[in-house]
Parts: C-alpha cells; structure tokens; sequence
C-alpha cells in the first residue's frame, strides 16, 4: 500500500474540488459561448472550498430569518426549565383564561388550568429533539445504505435498492402510527418509528450521488492509489455527495417536526410530555369557545417548520446555484 | 437586386460587455453567406439578433432589415407580436444540436406542423399533406411512416433535417444554419450542406452559414464575413479571402489550418497558432486583435480601425490590411 | 409504428416488478404483526370476556400459534392469498371486509385532493416561473413555503374555525347531511359542502410541494434548446408555454405526485380524524385507541397495495407523457 500521502494529495485534491466547483453563471442560452475565456479563466482558480456557499447563504435574509428564528426556538426549548421552572402539566391558574386576561400568564390558561405559554416553551424541547434526533438517525442509515448501494452496485444495489423501495412505499405516516402504536409512544420509539420512514429518502439520494460519482477521475485515482472502500466512500466520495443531503436534511428535520406533532395531536406522543400536537389535540374540543387553544400551538409548529424551510432553500440555492440563478 | 436582409450598426450588450459591436453586412437573394469567427466572436449573437431571439438580459442597437412583401421590417424595432410573425415565416434558423432542439415530447411530424399552424390558414388534412411533402423536400426517407416518429428514434442527420424542414415549410426567404452541421458526423455534414445548397435553389431562399469550419466556408459560401471579437473585421468572396487576407485575424486563420486551401479535411480550427485568446467584448481603446496581432503598431493601440472599402467590394477593418500577407510573400521571395 | 409499446406489456412489466416488493410488504406486516402485544388468542379470549390457561394454550394450538415463525409466516400467507386479514373484535366483522367498507371514502377524499393540488400547484407554479424573480414570484413562493410548512390537521382546524364556526358557510365534520332525503344533483351538492375543507387541508401542504416543482421545471425548460427553437418558429408565447414548457414540467411533476401518493395516505388519517370523515384514516385512529392491531396492520398493507397499484398507474401515465420510457 502507499503511504505516500502527499501523492495521494496531488492526485486527488484538485480532482475533487473541480468536482465540487460550479459552473460559472453563463448568459440564459446555453449555447451563447460569447465570455468564453471568462469561464476558462476562472475554472481552475483556487478556492476555498464551501466558502462561498457560505457566503451565499449568509446573504440570503430569508435564510438568515430562518436561522434568527430557529435559534430563538433553540434557546427556548433549553433554558424551558430556568424560565418556566414548574412543571408545564401542572394546574396554575384558572382555565380558560384568554391571552392578555392575566398578564402572569400572557398567552392564558387551558381547560385545565395550564400555563399555555410555559407549554409552548416546552413543546419546543420535543419537537425539537424528536426533529433533529430522527433526522440524524435517518440521514445515518440513510447514508450507509445508500452509500453501500451506490458505491459496490450489482448485487447489494440490487438488494439494498429492493429495500429501499419497500420503505418508500409503505405509507409513512400509516407505518409510523403502526410502530408507535405497538412499541408505546415516548420521545425515543417516536423518534426511531420517524427515522424507519426518512431513511429511505436520504438512501436513494446518496446511492444516486455515489453512482454519479464513483466513476469520476478522483475516484478512480484514490482506487488505484490502492485506498481501501471505506477510505474511498467516506473520505473520497461522501464530501462530495454531501451538498443534496445537508439540503434535505433541513426539510428532513421539518418533516419530523410536522410527523411528531400529528402523532402526539391522535394521542400517540409521549404522554408525560408537554408537546404542541397534544396541546392542539387537547384544546380541538374547545375550538368554538377558546380556539386559541389550538391556533397558538399551531402557530409555533408552523413558524419553526417555517424557518426550517427557509434555511433549505437557503441552503439549495447556495449549493445548488443551477436552480436558482434566475432568482437574481 | 435589393437584399432580402440588411443588418445595419447592429451591437449588443450585456451590461458592461458588447459581443456583438457595430455590425453591419447584407445577404442578397438566393446567395449563401458566410459568418466565419471563432467562438466568442459574436457570429451566434448575431444570427439571434436577426431572429429577434436575444435572451431577455440582452441590450440591443442597430436595425435588421428583413424584405418582405409588405416592404421592409426592422425585426429589433418592431413589437413582438409582429416579430413572432416574421420568424419562421420570412427567417428561419436550423441550430446546432438537433438532438436538443427538437422536444422530446412531441413527433416530428407535429412539430413541423407547429409551423403551419402559427403561419398558415390550413386545415388538418392540408397541414398533413404540406408535411409529409415538406419531409420529402429534406429526403427524409420512407416519410408517411416516419411522421408520427419522436426524435430520440431518429438520427442525428435525420433530425437535422427534420430542422430544415421546419425552418422552410413556409417558404422563407431567408435561411440561418447556426453550425448546422458542427454536432454531425463528417459524411452526415456534407449531406445536410448539399441539403441547404438544394434548398437554396428550389425554394429561392438566401443562406446565412454561421460557421467556424472555414472548409465549410471555402465550398459553400459566395461570400464571407469574418467576425472577431464582435467586430465585423473582414469581408469578401472565398477566393479573395483564401487568397489573399487582409485582416492579420483572417490570415491567422487560414495559417492556423493544416491546409491552407482549406479543404475537406479541415475541420475546427483551434487557433492554436494564433497566440493568446479571444480578447473580452470590453469596450477598450485601439484594435481588439492587437494584443495578439505578430503586425501591431502604435497606432492601433489608440485607434480603433473601422472596416474600410478595399480594392473595390471588398471590406477590412485594420489600419494595415494585407501586411501579414505582404511579408510572407517577402519572406517567400528571399527564401 | 417503431415505438409500438403495448400498454398490457407494460403492465406486466410493472407487475413483474412489483412482486418482491409486494413480498417484502407482506414480510414486514408479518413481524410487525408478531411484535405487537397480545396474540390472536388474546384477542379471542378478551372478546370471549375470560379464559383459563388451559383453554388459552389449546386455542394458541389450534390457531397454530405454537408453531415456528416460519410456520407461522407460512400460514400468514396462505390466508393473505385467501383475502383473509384476521377478524376485528372492535368491529366483530373480517378486517378485509371492513377496510374494503372504508377505502372508498379516503380515496375519494386523497382523489379530490390530489386533483386540488395539481391543478392549484401547477397554475401557481407557471405564474411563479412567468414571474420569477419579481413580485408575484416572491409572495407567492413565500406563500408557499407557508403552505409547506403547514400541518394539514391545524389548517383543518383553523378552516373549521373559519367556515363552520365564525362564518357558518360550510359543515365542520362528516361525509353528508345525516337523515337528508336529497337525490340527484342537490346530493352532490350536499357530499362537496362536506368534501371542501378536508380536501383542501389536505391538499395545500401538496399545493405547495407542485408549485415549487412546477416552477423550477419550467424555468429549467425554459431554457431548453428545444423552447428557442419554438420561439423561432414563430409560435405564440402561450402556446410555447402550455405545448412546450408546461407539457415537458408534467413530466417531473406527474413522477412527484406519484412519489408522494403514500405520503397523502397519512396525511389523510389525520385530516380524517380532524373532519370525522368516514375513511380509512378514521379506521386507523379508532384502531389505534383500541389497540386493534389487526385492523392496524391491515390498513398498513392494504394502504401499500393501493400506493403500488397508484405508482403502476403512474407509470403508465409517464409513458404516455414521454415518448423516451421504455424505447430504449
């Protein structure tokens, strides 16, 4: 085997950043090659990898609001225990209080008597816990699975393919709802049953990008460099492939937020857990007469997906610039 | 004789850049005109420009006079509606992948039609019958069974006669064959050419060859416009321009060519003899071919030459036209 | 004709294509069937009120319970291939029998919505490609991001807020006026008075995910080759528009709808128990509340069939779209 690295580094590093190097903005018609040299003098420019999608994202002030927001959320859902410190589920007031009635308890009271707002607070610890847990459980054996079938293909793609199809088509919600209903409902069976039913998306991204990708010259020098698979599929490919992954990862943690919240809205969440889907599901009775019950809830899933939402298509736009050029 | 198309001081920007600079040239009738120039030259700008086909972003200035029956119409003043009435109907274009420039989603034959329907007052039985006579102009074989086929199951000869017969099913009289025969295998090319050529005389339309094939230009064109950089720097007959170049650019690229008479064998030119690049469309002082120019002087530092009568009909932008080809001559009698 | 791709080969294609993955569904149901708490003997002897060890382990005997998974599995599939899903004591009918009784109403319902939110996100997704990058582009695809991010059981409660209970205009739950002697037109009236809300809570998250889709094809397309030499054909702007690009973004939006057919399915279970809609949404929840896992897994597998019955359609339908499938 090789130890020369420095060897392996000149073979391999300028292979893979032209990879990783976009095209440089063209006229809108393909076929206009008028500022040729511009492109060709830029091409091989050395760059510092991911700063510039970085810079682009930074720029993006839907991106930036979304990340001001979920950050915010963040830091509700960790200091929930130093602001509110009595438990959520506990009886503090009188129900039914409106928001603004009490300004001890500004977002009122429900039928029981909770603090609303103290459970919003804490809603935002599981959902999001349960989002980023399943999601990085789902992005884990997503990216094994599909790595493995891209990168060996024959008869394991064939296999982990099959697999991922099954997955795919089993109804998620429907398989989740099953799953939850015989393990039990708490943060952690909710969190795996939602990761059972995201994986298959993240496979089918890898295992298309490794395909792509295994082909390509700095793969092949790494091979014959005599690297061995895992050094070739983490260390060569993966960074390569990764720019489609982190993007749905954003919408994958939206999804598991959304998917959290209608279980635990049926009465499959974690019981001992103040959630805003039990919150809606709770306060649904009472919608003629108290219907902020449901919409405050409502509102703090939909501005966190939100913002969940518009970090990825920050993140699409400044790794994917192809879609988005006619943005500007 | 009037030209069926007259191209006047037309330039195109795109923001800062101009691509194409102050061009101007005319196509006569039933003549095949070439616009020769590497890529970045500005020739495929040009051929949009007469479509009025310049992406969205595009600036453009100057006049493109078509004829047509009703006089003549300037396509880059005219409203868009009337545009889309010219296009298709008195110019039409064959672009360069015919792969690409046919939908995939749709037959042939229903593309040929889109044509009539957009320009003509027939019904669908008429339409068909134009089609099918239409794909039997362009010798598309066996033409009843191949009409209702979708690109992917044609070659790409065949597809790029399928272009033709779109760009003349309403008899236009001028004809754009955008590298037309770039994407082509070399037997295919010369076919599809003969095709134009065909075309030319029985449908009495003007050819516009925009090619960087100077093989192309050599065999097919009755006259030659070299464009460099945006700027029209050259024009004049095959034989003069083979013969004898003024434009030191011209000269580069016919020495550049491994046959200097610029037979079949030549095929895309990589200018490799011509030192440096196409110099960007920036607007700078003197003659945009200076930098790379074995001629320079001081003065085309400063100056920019505009193209200037010569000997007669012909046409050259350069402050020293023939010098080149002067002191190889020099260089030959000493030798 | 060259092309000639006979649609019953076709079929056989998909169908041949489906089996393992029916297989593999059928497996998985098997396990998690095996997982859940409490056997077919447990269910018997519940519904019977008592029974003794003795007469728990002779009926574990005779249903063949004692047997080797295998065995099991084997049996498993003897009776799925007789249509036979097990019994629901909830119920006391077949679950076939009642899954059957149910399915038409949530595909009426998933049906409804999915035309809703095709036809929807596909016109926002044109006028945001026409506009892209200016005004109308922008509100609308925040607008949609919104949609997005949305739980549909939420938008159902804030639409019966709105239309039942502020405005009155339209029934908050249901499938029809309960008693009502209304025939002919003034029925259909009465079932889309009923149809409205569910659908549409359904159908946004959906509405969104195509207009998004629809835009990014058509901006890709509109750039094709093939759309310039449309427009130098001299063709109108709206007939390159609908012939062109919008009949080329089908392609790619037609494969999405198909993709997210399961993802509907569990959308519906939860619109369904919002809108008390009689479907198999509503199944699965009051299933789910009475740990019925029989019925559970039944709608999972039945749910499974429907979404590869639905992609085989789908299929058909791409190859109807795009002359290049299956003519290689």
């Amino acid at each position: 085997m090789p130890s020369d690295s420095t060897l392996h580094k000149a073979l391999a590093k300028p292979a893979v950043r032209t990879q990783t190097a976009q095209p440089t903005p063209r006229p809108e018609w393909r076929h206009i090659h008028a500022p040729d040299a511009r492109s060709a003098t830029t091409a091989h420019l050395p760059r510092r990898q991911g700063f510039r999608e970085l810079k682009l994202f930074l720029r993006n002030p839907n991106a930036i609001f979304g990340m001001v927001v979920l950050l915010t959320m963040a830091l509700c859902a960790l200091t929930a225990p130093l602001i509110f410190p009595r438990d959520p589920l506990a009886m503090v007031s009188r129900p039914f209080l409106w928001p603004g009635q009490d300004p001890a308890f500004p977002l009122g009271t429900d039928s029981m008597g909770r603090d609303v707002l103290a459970g919003l607070v804490h809603g935002a610890r599981i959902s999001l816990y349960v989002g980023l847990a399943a999601t990085a459980l789902g992005l884990g054996v997503g990216i094994i699975v599909g790595a493995l079938a891209g990168y060996f293909g024959g008869l394991t793609d064939r296999i982990l393919s099959r697999l991922i199809e099954i997955f795919q088509t089993l109804p998620s919600f429907v398989l989740v709802v099953v799953l939850v209903a015989i393990i039990g409902p708490n943060a952690t069976t909710i969190t795996v049953s939602i990761a059972i039913v995201t994986w298959p998306t993240v496979a089918r991204l890898t295992r298309a990008e490794f395909r792509s990708l295994r082909e390509n010259d700095f793969v092949i020098a790494a091979r014959s460099l005599g690297f061995g698979h895992a050094h070739i599929i983490f260390r060569e490919i993966l960074p390569n492939a990764l720019p489609p992954i982190i993007v749905t990862s954003s919408v994958m943690v939206a999804g598991a937020i959304l998917m959290e919240s209608a279980l635990s809205f049926m009465g499959l969440g974690d019981p001992n857990v103040v959630s805003w889907g039990s919150m809606i599901g709770g306060g649904r009775e009472m919608i003629r007469t108290a219907w902020y019950l449901t919409a405050l809830p409502g509102l703090a899933i939909v501005v966190t997906v939100l913002a969940l939402n518009l970090i990825g298509d920050g993140l699409n736009d400044a790794l994917n610039p192809r879609f988005s050029e006619d943005r500007l | 004789m009037t030209a069926v198309l007259s191209v006047e001081d037309l330039s195109v920007h795109f923001g800062p850049a101009r691509p194409v600079d102050r061009v101007s040239f005319h196509v006569n009738p039933r003549e095949t005109l070439a616009i020769v120039g590497e890529s970045g030259s500005g020739k495929s700008l040009t051929a949009l420009s007469m479509m009025g086909l310049l992406p969205r972003n595009a600036k453009v200035s100057g006049r493109v006079l078509i004829q047509t029956p009703q006089g003549p119409a300037d396509m880059l003043g005219l409203p868009e509606k009337r545009r889309r009435l010219l296009r298709g109907k008195q110019i039409a274009m064959v672009f360069q992948e015919p792969m690409t420039s046919l939908n995939p989603v749709h037959s042939i034959g229903h593309q040929i039609e889109e044509v009539l329907i957009a320009h003509e007052n027939l019904d669908r039985a008429a339409r068909r019958t134009r089609v099918l006579e239409l794909m039997n102009l362009v010798r598309i074989p066996d033409a009843a069974r191949r009409i209702d086929d979708y690109p992917h199951q044609l070659s790409g000869g065949m597809r790029q006669r399928v272009m033709i017969a779109m760009a003349v099913a309403c008899r236009p009289r001028i004809l754009i064959a955008d590298e037309a025969t770039t994407a082509l295998d070399v037997t295919i090319q010369a076919q599809i050419l003969q095709l134009l050529d065909n075309l030319r005389r029985e449908l009495d339309v003007a050819v516009v060859l925009i090619t960087h094939d100077l093989g192309v230009v050599s065999q097919w064109a009755d006259r030659v416009v070299v464009m460099y950089a945006g700027l029209h720097v050259e024009q004049a007959t095959p034989a003069q321009l083979f013969g004898d170049p003024l434009h030191p650019y011209s000269y580069g690229l016919l020495r550049a060519s491994p046959r200097s008479d610029a037979g079949l064998t030549y095929r895309d030119a990589p200018l490799a003899e011509i030192p440096g690049s196409i110099a960007s469309a920036r607007g700078e002082v003197g003659c945009p071919f200076r930098p790379r120019c074995p001629a320079a002087r001081e003065v085309c530092g400063t100056v920019q030459p505009p193209p200037i009568q010569h000997r007669g009909d012909r046409l050259v932008a350069c402050h020293f036209p023939g010098i080149l080809t002067q002191e190889e001559r020099h260089v030959a009698a000493y030798a | 004709m060259a092309h000639s791709k006979s649609v019953p080969r076709q079929i056989w294609r998909i169908v041949i294509h489906a089996i393992p993955t029916v297989l593999g569904i059928v497996v998985l149901n098997f396990l998690l069937l095996k997982l859940a708490p409490g056997d077919a003997a447990d269910v018997i002897a519940a519904e019977a009120g008592s029974a003794t060890e003795e007469t728990m382990a002779a009926l574990r005997r005779s249903m063949g319970l004692d047997l080797s998974v295998l065995e099991q599995l084997k049996t498993y599939l003897l009776n799925l291939v007789q249509l036979d899903l097990g019994h629901s004591p909830r119920y006391a009918m077949p679950v076939l029998d009642l899954i059957m009784q149910r399915l038409p109403g949530t595909l009426l319902l998933m049906g409804t919505a999915l035309g809703v939110a095709i036809l929807l996100g596909i016109a926002l997704g044109a006028i945001m490609s026409s506009f892209a990058g200016r005004i109308p582009d922008r509100v609308l695809s925040i607008l949609s991001l919104l949609f997005y991010s949305i739980p549909g059981f939420w938008i159902g409660l804030m639409l019966i807020l709105l239309f039942s209970v502020k405005l009155g205009w339209l029934p908050s739950g249901g499938s029809g006026t309960i008693g009502s002697s209304l025939t002919g037109w003034d029925a259909l009236i009465d079932k889309a008075r009923y149809m409205i809300l569910p659908a549409l809570s359904l159908a946004l998250f959906y509405v969104a995910i195509y207009a998004r889709l629809t835009r990014a094809a058509m901006l890709e397309i509109r750039n094709q080759d093939y759309v310039r030499t449309a427009r130098a054909k001299g063709l109108s702007p709206l007939r390159i528009t609908l012939s062109h690009i919008l009949r080329n973004a089908l392609i790619p939006v037609t494969t999405m709808a198909g993709m997210h057919f399961g993802n509907m399915l569990g959308g519906a279970v939860v619109v369904e128990t919002v809108f008390s809609w009689p479907g198999l949404g509503r199944l699965a929840f009051e299933a789910v509340m009475a740990r019925d896992f029989n019925v559970l897994l039944g709608i999972l597998l039945l749910s499974s069939l429907v979404v590869i019955v639905v992609n085989g359609l789908i299929d058909l339908l791409q190859a109807r779209l795009d002359p290049r499938i299956g003519a290689k």
